[in-house]
């Protein structure tokens, strides 16, 4: 299961990325394995979906969570 | 001023690492560059408690020393300066204290490469209002630095940093964070020993950027390449590992020096808002009212600053005409370079308020959520979310809007905005557009509401921003994307502006502005000046000759033969004798030698328009007064078929001329300025004109 399939609200936990460069940014930015992400939000046209994560809130493209896969 | 020690700030975006520059430096700050590169360098001097003056360098915000955008490489660049002239003494790394984790990687890396270092655990109230508990000294002791818990915002604490600063050791004495050498050991071994680095986290930097680094020759830069390749170095590959290892070193250190309440910390307030502003259809009304407001601001606000300036200078021009005696260096300066200065500042109110609102809307959050919303659209058509300021912007002037495309990382994204950002209808354009509008546009409602004067002004403002999304979409597959765009981004919480800094981006921005357009513009109008003012072989002293004959000097009042005087001259003059020279090439498109003479002579600024029609038709009476133009412009007839020149194909045709041809000097320039390439200025001029040419041709034989 990857991030871009939770619905708004929903949450769910770090466990790896699928893209090395991705990772190397969302790490920077403090999504990082093990944290907890909440989806915020989605923007009015569907794409991109904010996140809260580590304390922030962070938007980012549908592809790009899809990279990003959950426990 | 002289500095006894250099202070860099470094810290993650939206730390609050401005606002302590601002408590620092108070007023006594400037903005520079950086040598080489286009990135805002803002340095000031603060009074340390021992006497001595600190210079204090803001560095652009960053999540890590590995560079996302254009800003964010001039930190390692300034840390590692092997010329010494920028490396500071001591580095203040500011931490916002309410969220230490991602904050303290940042650290780490600053940390590793052994510079004195000093750390400022900023909003430290915000943190504790939140329950967060941190051991100052255990976490002090732990990283073997001073830390100043600090609030820049509420101004406390900034005595005990200030003291800090001036105590603090020369030699770093922070803690080792993460085992540098394990994550490449023989190719830090190797590049420590050629290039004599004893510090293997900065070797191992000179690893992962050397391509971007200025102070590396090509071959040395090549020689790293060659031993990466020897030793296998796969740089993301190891970015992750060091990042990686860089958070357990964090979570080791959070571990008994933070504590954390369990329930989350409710960030509600902000939740609230975005449910609206972020909202499927308020969202985007708001949006659009926003706009709308901007739009109205920069044109209503400005009206009345900008006809101070202009009629401060034209009584500055008929005050020197008046008391400075008649010749070529008093036509130069009132005609030249006045008029250019003139032309310059006139626009300096549309800028400020465009900017004092950009960095409102910036300052309180809101400008990341429009990019938030607008990032699909955007990206259809070859854009970024990041797109829509600048292109706002664009309505102003392109200028500014070019500058402020630097926080654009994507290469590609940043290139397609500013090649377009020149067709959004901007301030310059509007005097051509009013002038040949009410010429042509009858003053009437249709359907009650729409004034057809007004229709046609929002016509032409549309089919700009309509011309620049068509374009970026051609361009986006022309253009060959450099690296893989992407859009991770924070949002930040929501907060009031800080006024203080809404007035120095104002200030600033227009500073940049009068700077760099004022060079070009004046430098391009003392061309143009001399252009117009002299003609080949002896046609001044014939016209001069011919006016002086009795025959007109007796029937003709002094003011109006040299209103006449000045229409034959520029007739006459090289300028003139350019405009007959285009005329073959610029009659399909229905334009005589005249307006080619306008053409040449607004190719700095398209304002120019106006006064050089006013001089063709050698306006009587107050030559700046739009409708004393429009009266003569009216009257002018064609000397061969005796039709009005100005019918509503030839206006139409040029206004689509002005709303796509390049004809703004300083636009050039800081595309130059920007993109550090002469064909990037050069191929947007090109496709500009020829873009100007086709729909002028097109227009003009629909409307004919």
């Amino acid at each position: 299961m990857t991030l871009s399939q939770l619905e708004i609200g929903e949450t769910g936990i770090v466990k790896e990325f699928t893209d090395l460069e991705m990772s190397v940014k969302l790490m920077e930015m403090g999504c990082l394995p093990g944290e907890e992400i909440k989806i915020s939000r989605i923007a009015p046209l569907g794409d991109p979906i904010a996140i809260h994560v580590s304390g922030y809130q962070l938007s980012l493209r549908r592809f790009e969570a899809s990279t990003i896969v959950l426990q | 001023m002289k500095a006894d020690i250099r202070v860099a700030l470094v810290g993650n975006p939206n730390t609050g690492k401005s606002t302590l520059f601002n408590i620092l430096t108070g007023l006594n700050q400037k903005i520079g560059n950086f040598p080489g590169v286009t990135v805002d360098k803002k340095t000031g001097f603060c009074q340390l408690p021992d006497g001595r003056t600190a210079e204090i360098i803001d560095l652009p915000g960053t999540y890590s020393i590995y560079p996302k955008s254009k800003d964010e490489s001039i930190v390692f660049s300034v840390l590692a300066d092997k010329a010494k002239a920028m490396v500071p003494d001591l580095i203040v790394v500011i931490l916002d204290a309410s969220n230490l984790k991602r904050n303290l990687l940042l650290y780490t890396q600053i940390a590793d490469l052994k510079i004195p270092v000093v750390v400022a655990l900023n909003m430290i109230d915000v943190s504790e209002k939140a329950g967060i508990t941190i051991d100052v000294n255990l976490f002090a002791q732990k990283l073997g630095v001073p830390v100043v818990p600090i609030s820049a915002r509420k101004i406390k604490g900034i005595d005990e940093l200030k003291n800090t600063i001036a105590y603090a050791n020369k030699i770093a004495l922070q803690q080792d964070t993460i085992d540098v050498d394990a994550i490449a050991p023989q190719l830090i071994a190797q590049i420590k020993d050629e290039y004599r680095i004893d510090n293997p986290y900065f070797a191992l930097q000179l690893a992962h950027q050397h391509e971007t680094l200025d102070f590396l020759s090509t071959t040395e830069s090549e020689r790293i390449e060659e031993l990466e390749k020897e030793h296998s170095f796969h740089s993301q590959k190891a970015q992750a590992t060091e990042t990686i290892a860089r958070y357990n070193f964090i979570n080791d250190l959070l571990y008994d020096t933070v504590k954390k309440p369990e329930t989350a910390h409710d960030e509600s307030v902000s939740n609230k808002i975005d449910k609206i502003l972020t909202h499927k259809i308020f969202g985007f009304v708001i949006f659009f009212a926003i706009l709308m407001f901007i739009f109205q601001a920069i044109f209503s606000w400005s009206a009345y600053p900008m006809s101070l300036i202009e009629d401060l200078f034209i009584w500055v021009q008929s005050t020197l005409t008046k008391t400075l005696p008649a010749g070529p260096l008093v036509s130069l300066l009132v005609d030249g370079v006045i008029a250019g200065l003139s032309g310059v500042l006139v626009f300096v109110p549309q800028i400020a308020i465009l900017f004092a609102l950009i960095s409102i809307l910036e300052d309180t959050g809101y400008m990341s959520r429009v990019t938030f919303m607008m990032d699909k659209v955007m990206r259809k058509v070859g854009l970024n979310g990041k797109s829509v300021v600048p292109l706002i912007g664009g309505f102003a002037c392109a200028v500014p809007s070019i500058m402020s495309t630097r926080n654009i990382e994507n290469w590609k994204d940043r290139m397609i905005t500013i090649m377009v950002t020149p067709l959004v209808a901007c301030s310059a354009r509007l005097p051509v557009y009013t002038l040949l509008i009410a010429l042509v546009v009858p003053n009437k409602n249709v359907w009650w509401v729409f004034n057809l004067q007004g229709l046609a002004l929002t016509a032409m403002y549309l089919l700009s921003i309509v011309s620049a999304v068509l374009v970026a979409f051609v361009m986006k597959f022309i253009l060959k994307a450099r690296e893989r765009g992407y859009f991770i981004m924070e949002l930040p919480v929501y907060r009031m502006p800080r006024w203080k800094n809404v007035a120095f981006t104002m200030y600033d921005r227009s500073k940049t502005f009068v700077l760099q357009a004022g060079k070009v513009i004046i430098a391009v109008s003392i061309i143009l000046w001399v252009l117009k003012s002299y003609g080949p072989g002896d046609r001044f002293t014939q016209i001069d000759k011919t006016f002086s004959q009795p025959k007109y000097t007796k029937t003709m009042t002094p003011d109006s033969l040299s209103k006449v005087v000045a229409s034959e001259k520029l007739e006459n003059s090289y300028a003139g004798v350019f405009g007959h020279v285009i005329e073959p090439v610029i009659k399909p498109l229905g334009f005589d030698w005249k307006i080619g003479i306008a053409l040449i002579s607004s190719f700095a600024a398209r304002e120019v328009f106006v006064g050089t029609m006013a001089t063709i038709y050698s306006v009587e009476g107050d030559a700046d007064k739009l409708q004393s133009v429009q009266e003569k412009m009216h009257e002018a007839k064609n000397p061969d078929t005796g039709k009005p020149v100005f019918t509503l194909a030839v206006a139409f045709s040029l206004m689509m001329f002005y709303a796509f041809a390049m004809q703004c000097a300083s636009t050039v320039a800081v595309v130059y300025r920007e993109t550090k390439d002469w064909r990037w200025p050069a191929a947007q001029f090109a496709y500009m004109t020829a873009l100007a040419y086709t729909a002028s041709f097109i227009v003009y034989h629909l409307l004919k």
